[in-house]
């Protein structure tokens, strides 16, 4: 187990998941030899905890991780080996609930005596709806209150504060709700550094460490091969890549040997930028960062050192992610192929548009995208060489009622036998908007705890 | 001076937040930065990207790493959550943006094509 007297080492943090449905082998093989002292999953994208907290609603029990049970039965056993202490958001909606959970897997593993943390206080709807006419989206500036979808859920992006809490407290495992993604990273290495939480160069540059590998492997080869440009050796054993942090906050990012992929400064340039806005000013509930003096270096094979990071001061107020039910998006699709197959899409369009129109279907917004031409770029597409020999019809509607989504499919699901001739059988989904705005509150309205398990 | 696409001098990656899409443009090589300060404005990359951003479009430079960042603003269907497209959170647009033309000078163009790389024959 790490402890303070040991604090003037390297220390090593895995980064095991970037997303809730993240592959599952690559951490494990993280924890089984990186020696790592702290092995983290992020798992919650802007959506995720909405999702999670509508499913904590139909089951009490639910609204953590639905990968946890997996994630941790392969991977805790080499944890406890090597004393690799575990950081993650998994808890989303329902941190008690993954607690819990963990513990049960603790027990059946025989693994204790292990201390598992749950983090709450993120959860403010109760706040947000109380406060609905005050609080503006920061999207639209309006209150709230103007809302006409129903609110879901509300949850702030807690800091690394309260994880630090919990480290202290001598938490093996820490499970929380919404926060930063780059917190659950910085915590522990205020933790076993005891760098001050207003030391804001220094956080930044921790911080500036932790965005490097928030998103998982999207540093050591992910979302980067382009072939011909952008080479990636090996790419479908990826591996997921780990910090190595000095005291001083200097940050090496590498993955380990054996493992595809590729990190390189490159690719660590493309991460430091991806989802930021202004690179002197990002904003995490910790610190302010500021990349605009960092250096990216070449250190050895797939080993690139992080320095120059720089922070100022956190901001006073914390952001929180609102969710709102905003109606339904119906979705459908076919496929044209053979000679004249664009002549025959462009004509099943025009059948669909019309057969709306007499069926008086009511939305607010539809899209067609023809795949293989136009479908993610639309206008700006570079014009298609040639006659496509195939292409795909889709079908996009939002509509506040659910039966208009419903109907737009079925009118181009019934396109085969009333429709032009020599198509594909089309494919047809419904889903339910959950639109996500987001608004700032005081810290004060915070409650962060602690709620620590000791299982035997 | 020929036109390449910037494929040919830089790489890209996009990420989302909210209804904002932000583009890091990244240069393969230090010296081919110029060549994307002068040609990659936001009034280009807002024509270029017609029909896609409804809102601003702000440039950001980091010279530290040969890039700058496009923050732009109503570029996602109005949010990831609502967009009715199939590329709700605009990753593809790192592939849009790279399909941009660019002048480039000639002993630059000589430099590329050595790699390989071709220019653009005929412009749209």
């Amino acid at each position: 187990m790490s402890g303070h007297d040991q604090r003037k080492r390297t220390l090593r943090i895995g980064a095991g998941a970037s997303y809730a449905g993240d592959r599952i082998e690559p951490a494990t093989e993280l924890a089984a030899r990186a020696q790592l002292d702290y092995l983290v999953y992020e798992t919650l994208a802007e959506r995720t905890i909405a999702l999670a907290q509508m499913e904590r609603r139909r089951d009490p029990e639910a609204g953590y991780n639905e990968l946890l049970a997996d994630r941790f039965y392969s991977a805790l056993p080499h944890c406890k080996k090597t004393g690799t202490r575990v950081v993650t958001n998994m808890g989303a909606a329902n941190p008690i609930g993954a607690a819990k959970r963990t513990a049960e897997i603790i027990r059946d593993l025989k693994l204790g005596p292990m201390k598992v943390a749950a983090v709450l206080g993120d959860d403010v709807l109760a706040y947000c709806l109380e406060h609905a006419e005050r609080l503006k989206m920061m999207e639209t500036g309006k209150p709230l209150s103007s809302l006409e979808g129903k609110i879901v859920s509300a949850n702030a992006y807690l800091g690394a504060d309260v994880i630090v809490d919990a480290l202290g407290k001598g938490a093996d495992i820490v499970l929380t709700g919404r926060g930063g993604d780059c917190s659950l990273f910085l915590a522990p290495m205020i933790h076993e550094f005891g760098w001050r939480m207003d030391h804001w160069d220094m956080l930044g540059k921790g911080q500036t460490g932790a965005d490097m590998v928030e998103c998982g492997a999207n540093v050591s080869g992910g979302f980067f091969a382009d072939p011909g440009y952008k080479e990636v050796p090996d790419l479908a054993n990826l591996g997921y890549p780990f910090l190595e942090v000095e005291a001083d906050g200097t940050v090496v990012v590498s993955k380990l040997e054996g493992t595809g992929g590729v990190i390189n400064r490159a690719i660590c340039a493309e991460q430091m930028i991806y989802e930021i806005h202004d690179p002197a000013n990002y904003i995490t509930p910790d610190v302010v960062v500021d990349f605009t003096q960092v250096m990216l270096d070449e250190v050895g094979p797939d080993r690139v050192r992080i320095s120059g990071g720089r922070g100022k001061p956190r901001p006073e107020q914390l952001k929180v992610s609102v969710g709102v039910l905003e109606g339904w998006i119906g979705e459908a699709e076919i496929t044209y192929a053979g000679l004249g197959c664009l002549e025959r899409a462009k004509l099943a369009e025009h059948v669909v548009r019309e057969r709306l129109k007499i069926g008086g279907v009511k939305l607010q917004e539809l899209r067609v995208d023809y795949l293989g031409i136009n479908a993610l770029h639309g206008d700006a597409s570079l014009p298609t060489p040639g006659t496509p020999y195939e292409v795909c019809l889709r079908f996009a509607g939002r509509s506040r009622e659910k039966r208009d989504a419903v109907k737009l499919a079925n009118e181009v699901e019934t396109l085969v036998g009333k429709g032009p001739c020599s198509s594909s059988i089309p494919r047809k989904h419904l889903r339910e908007v959950l639109a996500i705005y987001s608004c700032l509150i005081p810290r004060s309205a915070i409650k962060a705890e602690v709620i620590l398990t000791e299982v035997a | 001076m020929k036109t390449f696409y910037l494929r040919e001098l830089a790489h890209a990656r996009a990420g989302d937040k909210g209804d904002t899409n932000n583009i890091g443009v990244i240069a393969y090589e230090p010296h081919y930065y110029p060549i994307i300060l002068r040609s990659i404005t936001p009034e280009r990359v807002k024509d270029h990207f017609r029909g896609i951003v409804k809102g601003t479009i702000t440039r950001y430079e980091l010279p530290n790493v040969h890039a700058i960042n496009l923050v732009m603003e109503g570029a996602l269907g109005g949010g990831v959550t609502r967009s009715l497209s199939l590329d709700p959170h605009g990753k593809s647009y790192s592939a849009l943006i790279l399909t941009m033309p660019v002048e480039v000078p000639e002993d630059i163009a000589a430099e590329l094509m050595l790699k390989n790389r071709k220019p653009i024959e005929v412009t749209r």
